[in-house]
């Protein structure tokens, strides 16, 4: 009797975790070619979230389609922010550029509380409460639908840092800062579209989540602690690390939830973090330095 | 005396004497609204020089300190209402279990060879779990927070630390006034030096036969202690706390402004920011009121942007150019 529950819950949190995972896997792509740590990324995918509500709200568009422009609006966002803001900002100690990025991220998580307001904002989808039955399993449509198009989205991003010469490009910057530089490499501009690709699966990521919950202001900063929590444990700039250590905290988020109280299942994940800071700082996929 | 202001110019005594002696004065000149706002100021002005010692001094980037203001805020809180201790020997208390705090965290850290980005996320991750934490301890409050018992206004009762804005007003003053003494020690004293030679070149200090992890964990520890105590206060001054506003990330931003603003690493920096940023916000909330705006997220926004901004043309803050042209820097020694 007890293990289906089990079973759904830990279903449930894998669908969650991929989400999830997507969200880190910018911050990941980001950390591991510009070597910047986005500390307003949680902010980005907060606007996200509120623009697929408006735009649910307003023109009655499916938010899984929206995820496309919205996908494409927080590429032109992360591009111009990394081109104008951040890039001059490539030579200063660590903690100006972190403290640029979390004035960044005060700036959107209180610019969203004057225009949206405190309160929760949700959007409605006919399929909302479908699921689907397999034995004793049942699986939420939205959570499939959600964890689908993540994959699909992470699928890309690893096809276009693989296989097409620009992805090869950025991957030769990460490697070799001044190689790509003796080369010819146009390091701003690809440092540009990292930090592009970066913010897009946050806008990707933020449309399949008004799915899963409803959206606040304060989300901003609580989905930044999250996407950092997954990839320490995955390994700063591991793609694959990303995905995996996100669906290791969905599960292990959903699993606390259940046995323990709801309100404390973050407190899992920190814990987490800390063991993994400690014992194993490169993350469980990372290369160790 | 002479060692602590002996290398400064004429000037730079005599203005500070003159500021010194005006803060002395305020509170018999300013109304209660002005008061409550210089409470504030000097409030930061305190714990961002709390900080400043970690950061600023020794180059290891705290981003969960409120942490340690939470925990002497919980820890003597806990004392008075549990046990009938007062904030007195509360503070002591208080300062050990943060400086405890602090150094378990620099030892796990350094111990493990966690520097840069990875030190500041753990820092975040032990205030993060500590919030959590405490919103689950009953004994605790809980979520909905600790109250400490209102007394009648206008009572001063120094022992329990229960009165008006005043008494906390010179409680601040008394300790943000120490805190620069000791921190103008520290700075002129070995370890003060030590630290430097950390914060500029890791290797170069360790091949000086400088213990690293000693000295990163005393920062630790004394920065813990020096911030928990501006905790007590706090817990005292608003007689309520909750651990989102105690421990959340929010408030570690906060306590790091003034310092960031007024000049990292500087004695008078984290004073002037405070002021600047708690002056700035103040009138900006005051202009909103009169134009009938309510914003809720406006002195955030606007926190925001000042810090932008400085990060972005003032990189070593307000102070060391303002200090430059009043004429006010150390001679050379």
């Amino acid at each position: 009797m007890t293990w289906d529950v089990y079973a759904n819950v830990i279903i449930g949190g894998i669908l969650t975790g991929l989400v999830y995972g997507l969200m880190a896997l910018g911050l990941s792509v980001i950390f591991g070619v510009v070597r910047v740590v986005n500390f307003a990324h949680g902010e980005m995918m907060m606007v996200a979230m509120y623009l697929a509500v408006l735009g649910c709200g307003t023109w009655g568009i499916d938010p899984l389609w929206l995820m496309v422009p919205l996908a494409a609006l927080l590429f032109v966002f992360g591009y111009a922010l990394q081109s104008l803001v951040v890039h001059p900002f490539m030579t200063r100690p660590d903690h100006a550029q972190f403290m640029l990025l979390v004035a960044v991220g005060m700036i959107l998580t209180n610019g969203a509380l004057i225009v949206f307001g405190p309160d929760a904002r949700g959007v409605q989808v006919d399929y909302a409460l479908d699921s689907l039955e397999w034995g004793p399993l049942l699986i939420d449509k939205v959570r499939l639908y959600a964890a689908l198009a993540a994959l699909a989205v992470a699928a890309a991003l690893f096809a276009f840092f693989r296989l097409s010469a620009t992805g090869k490009a950025i991957r030769a910057c990460a490697d070799n800062y001044r190689g790509a530089l003796v080369v010819g490499l146009d390091v701003r501009r690809l440092f540009a579209l990292t930090f592009g690709c970066g913010t897009a699966c946050v806008g990707a990521a933020g449309a399949m989540l008004v799915l899963l919950g409803d959206v606040t202001p304060s989300l901003g900063p609580a989905y930044t602690l999250l996407a950092f929590v997954i990839v320490i444990v995955g390994g700063l700039g591991s793609m694959a690390g990303a995905l995996v250590a996100g669906v290791l905290i969905g599960v292990s988020e959903a699993l606390a939830g259940l046995i323990l109280v709801p309100s404390m299942k973050s407190m899992v994940s920190f814990g987490l973090l800390i063991l993994v800071l400690m014992f194993r700082p490169q993350g469980l996929l990372g290369r160790s330095s | 005396m002479n060692r602590l202001f002996g290398a400064l110019p004429a000037r730079a005594r005599a203005a500070l004497l003159v500021v010194f002696v005006l803060l002395l004065a305020a509170p018999w000149i300013a109304g209660p609204y002005l008061l409550s706002v210089l409470v504030l100021a000097l409030y930061y002005a305190y714990v961002g020089q709390a900080w400043n010692v970690m950061m600023g001094f020794a180059g290891q980037l705290s981003l969960g300190h409120a942490l340690y203001v939470g925990l002497g805020a919980y820890v003597s809180a806990a004392l008075y209402v549990h046990g009938g201790i007062g904030p007195w020997l509360g503070a002591p208390i208080a300062a050990a279990v943060a400086a405890l705090a602090g150094a378990a965290i620099g030892f796990l850290a350094f111990r493990f060879g966690i520097g840069g980005v990875y030190f500041a996320l753990l820092t975040i991750a032990f205030a993060e779990f500590t919030r959590i934490g405490f919103e689950h301890i009953d004994w605790l409050g809980g979520a909905g927070g600790l109250f400490l018992p209102v007394v009648e206004r206008g009572r001063l009762d120094i022992v329990d630390l229960r009165g008006g804005p005043r008494l906390f007003y010179y409680l601040l003053l008394a300790l943000a006034v120490g805190s620069l003494l000791l921190c103008r020690t520290l700075r002129t004293s070995r370890i003060g030096f030590y630290w430097l030679a950390i914060r500029e070149d890791p290797d170069a200090a360790r091949a000086l036969g400088i213990d690293l992890f000693k000295y990163r964990v005393l920062a630790a520890a004394i920065s813990a202690a020096m911030a928990s105590v501006a905790g007590v206060v706090a817990a005292f001054y608003y007689n309520s706390l909750t651990p989102a506003d105690s421990f959340g990330a929010a408030k570690s931003i906060e306590i790091i402004l003034g310092p960031l603003v007024g000049g990292l690493g500087t004695l008078i920096g984290p004073i002037l920011g405070a002021f600047v940023l708690t002056g700035l916000s103040e009138g900006l909330r005051a202009l909103l009121d009169a134009t009938g705006h309510q914003m809720p997220g406006a002195t955030q926004l606007f926190y925001g942007i000042v810090l932008l901004l400085v990060i972005k043309y003032l990189p070593n803050g307000i102070w060391p150019g303002l200090a430059r042209r009043l004429g006010l820097v150390e001679r050379e020694r």
